[in-house]
């Protein structure tokens, strides 16, 4: 199966891959730290560089570690606990 | 009787499945594709207007209101029935497409009619066609989960209904229009219950992951195009501009997100984020410009496409491997490379990703929220997306398909690439989810309002990027803290889950203690000759009675339970004759 392959094909080289990620999202925040207009921004807040990505980052984050403290108090429990 | 030559695509579904059991072999095949083209060619070949307007009593019937609103979702909608049928051509039950076309049917006829009366019927429909999308699963607990699902439409209905009488007793007025939402009084209150309950909204939202998670493969694929999006039309014609639709729909978008990164489920997981999708379109609904109203229709449009995808997608999965939870998967992209990909571009187009339809809706709700100056909504919903993209578009696919590989030796030699039939539905579904999400003007020009929404500009693009980029970062970073769970999480559901069981071994105290004081009045105002009957009596109470009752109590739950399970068959054979006679009146009253 060639999806197989290239599937594959891209795993053998992950160390790249996620250095080209780096340099994505390095750029991505230059861009709009340099040359972004933003003329149609909402709000003030959008006028600080790479205020997109640090939201987005940190939604992520907040998501993820509220979520698990809520679970973990007690939401998350044992797959049969309904049956009886 | 009707005004023109015109056919609610409800009848041909109806007609459809009536006679569905007659085909056997090829021309079963070519008959279930065939009734839901025809289905979509005659909402295609609609025009603008009312038709099959009936005098019933002193009430005026509408089942044909075509308007740009109800096309829209009439367009959708069918074409997720051919899809979904599709999907489903090698399931050999007729059952359930029967059910499934019925269900469908009953969303048509909600989408078009004109007064409160057929929209009522029509959505009691809904709901007991789709049960059985639950119950042809024949687990015990998709036998549970069903009647759970019943129950609590059948409290909605029961809500509605009542908004319904009230609304008609104040007004006098049956019809179907834009309700007085700047002053609520109590009927539209109801009427509102009513359809949220049928949205998912919290804390009526419970029934939803429930029963998606128990749902067959294909029914799930059905339930969740057809009954939340129904009630997003609903609410749409009826409270577009109700302000408290705005947090709402805000807390929906938040709550499905959070149950989201604790599921361990992939469909009940999918289930969540159906609620989290939704509440874009109800906070759409809310801030009710016109702006908003195209962004909701739109998203419901672009999410039936992409959510029926996602659960085509997961439910193949389960198809092949009989597995459904992350804790028993992983590592399947050398066995199911190609559901890998459709499922991938399901999530890209749910996150919103440049290019892929959720990209062009979700950006119209958000950009109408900045244009009203609602800050704090913008601002949450684009949070909720970085969820959405956490969730759909990393979690699912890497947890199935790479991650660690949890798969057992069977489920391991089971997995493959699904039927031609199950591949081509998700090969179609995902052509349309890249299609709206590249050329703009296919899904712009159906919405009901003109539109000018541009959303390829610039900054705009820019800003999504970031956001989807550093939710990925995120995502892998903190990867360890996400890895599945095999648990369940706690919902509201649990108040009639386990609350009712609760309750009885609280009330059971009361019950005996009173028991107990009655035996000693007994005791000591009793007559002297009876005297030592009650001495032995009290001491007997005294002694046994508080197993005795506890006995008692278990003893009725347990006979409750045994009730239950036959009546639960009880009400679906009910339930058959019933829909069945529906039918059969719904053929009466077209055709003659």
């Amino acid at each position: 199966m060639d999806l197989v392959k290239l599937i594959d094909y891209l795993r053998d080289r992950q160390k790249t891959l996620i250095r080209i990620s780096y340099v994505v999202l390095g750029l991505l925040v230059v861009f709009d730290a340099l040359f972004l207009d933003k003329t149609k921004a909402h709000t003030w807040m959008e006028m600080l560089p790479g205020f997109w990505s640090v939201y987005g980052f940190v939604a992520c984050v907040l998501i993820i570690i509220l979520s698990k403290w809520y679970g973990h108090l007690g939401i998350m429990t044992r797959e049969d606990y309904y049956d009886n | 009787m009707t005004t023109d030559l015109w056919i609610h695509p409800a009848v041909i579904l109806a007609v459809g499945a009536l006679l569905l059991p007659m085909f056997k072999g090829q021309a079963r095949s070519i008959f279930l594709l065939v009734v839901p083209i025809l289905a979509f060619g005659a909402v295609l070949s609609m025009n603008q207007g009312t038709y099959g307007i009936f005098h019933y009593m002193q009430w005026e019937i509408t089942f044909g209101r075509v308007d740009r609103l109800s096309l829209v979702f009439g367009y959708i909608m069918t074409l997720m029935c051919i899809i979904g049928t599709l999907y489903g051509l090698h399931v050999k039950d007729d059952g359930q497409h029967i059910t499934a076309w019925l269900y469908v049917a009953g969303s048509l006829g909600v989408i078009f009619c004109g007064d409160f009366l057929s929209l009522f019927l029509f959505w009691e429909v809904m709901a007991f066609s789709s049960v059985f999308l639950i119950w042809y699963r024949k687990t015990d607990s998709s036998l549970a989960s069903g009647l759970r699902y019943f129950l609590v439409h059948g409290f909605g209905g029961v809500v509605l209904l009542a908004g319904i009488v009230i609304h008609y007793q104040n007004t006098g007025d049956l019809s179907f229009v834009h309700l007085n939402v700047a002053e609520p009084n109590l009927a539209i209150y109801l009427i509102l219950i009513g359809f949220l309950l049928n949205a998912a909204v919290p804390p009526l939202h419970a029934w939803l992951p429930d029963a998606y998670g128990e749902a067959t493969v294909m029914g799930a694929v059905f339930m969740c195009a057809f009954t939340t999006k129904t009630a997003v039309y609903a609410l749409a014609r009826g409270f577009a501009g109700m302000e408290i639709l705005i947090p709402l729909g805000v807390i929906m978008a938040l709550y499905g997100v959070v149950y989201a990164v604790l599921e361990n489920d992939c469909r009940r997981l999918l289930a969540y984020h159906v609620i989290s999708q939704v509440g874009y379109m109800v906070a759409g609904v809310g801030i009710g410009t016109a702006l908003a109203i195209n962004g909701t229709v739109a998203h419901a449009f672009a999410h039936i496409l992409y959510k029926g995808l996602l659960f085509m997608g997961c439910g193949a999965v389960l198809h092949m491997t009989g597995k459904s939870k992350f804790s028993d998967l992983g590592g399947l992209y050398k066995k199911m490379p190609w559901t890998f990909v459709f499922t991938l571009i399901g999530g890209l187009s749910i996150s919103a990703f440049p290019l892929f339809s959720g990209f062009v809706s979700k950006s119209i709700i958000v950009a109408a929220s900045f244009d009203e100056h609602i800050y704090w909504a913008a601002f949450l919903l684009t949070l909720a997306s970085a969820g959405t993209f956490l969730h759909t578009g990393l979690k699912v696919p890497y947890f199935i398909w790479f991650g660690k590989n949890n798969c057992s030796q069977e489920t391991w030699e089971k997995a493959k690439d699904p039927s031609w039939n199950m591949m081509a539905a998700m090969a179609i579904a995902s052509a349309l989810c890249i299609f709206i999400g590249v050329y703009t003007p296919y899904l712009y020009n159906m919405l009901p309002y003109g539109i000018t929404f541009q959303p390829y500009t610039m900054y705009h693009l820019m800003e999504v990027m970031q956001i989807l980029l550093f939710t990925a970062l995120g995502f892998f970073l903190l990867i360890k803290k996400l890895a599945p769970e095999p648990t369940i999480s706690i919902d509201l559901d649990w108040f009639y889950r386990k609350g009712s069981t609760q309750f009885l071994r609280f009330a059971n105290r009361p019950v005996a203690s009173t028991d107990t004081a009655w035996s000693e009045v007994y005791r000591k105002g009793g007559l002297a000759g009876v005297m030592g009957l009650a001495k032995g009596s009290s001491q007997f109470d005294r002694e046994d009675i508080d197993r005795v009752v506890d006995g008692t109590a278990y003893n009725v739950l347990k006979i409750g339970k045994n009730i239950n399970k036959s009546q639960t068959g009880n009400i679906q054979e009910y339930l058959g004759i019933a829909v069945f006679f529906a039918l059969i009146v719904a053929a009466f009253v077209f055709f003659i």
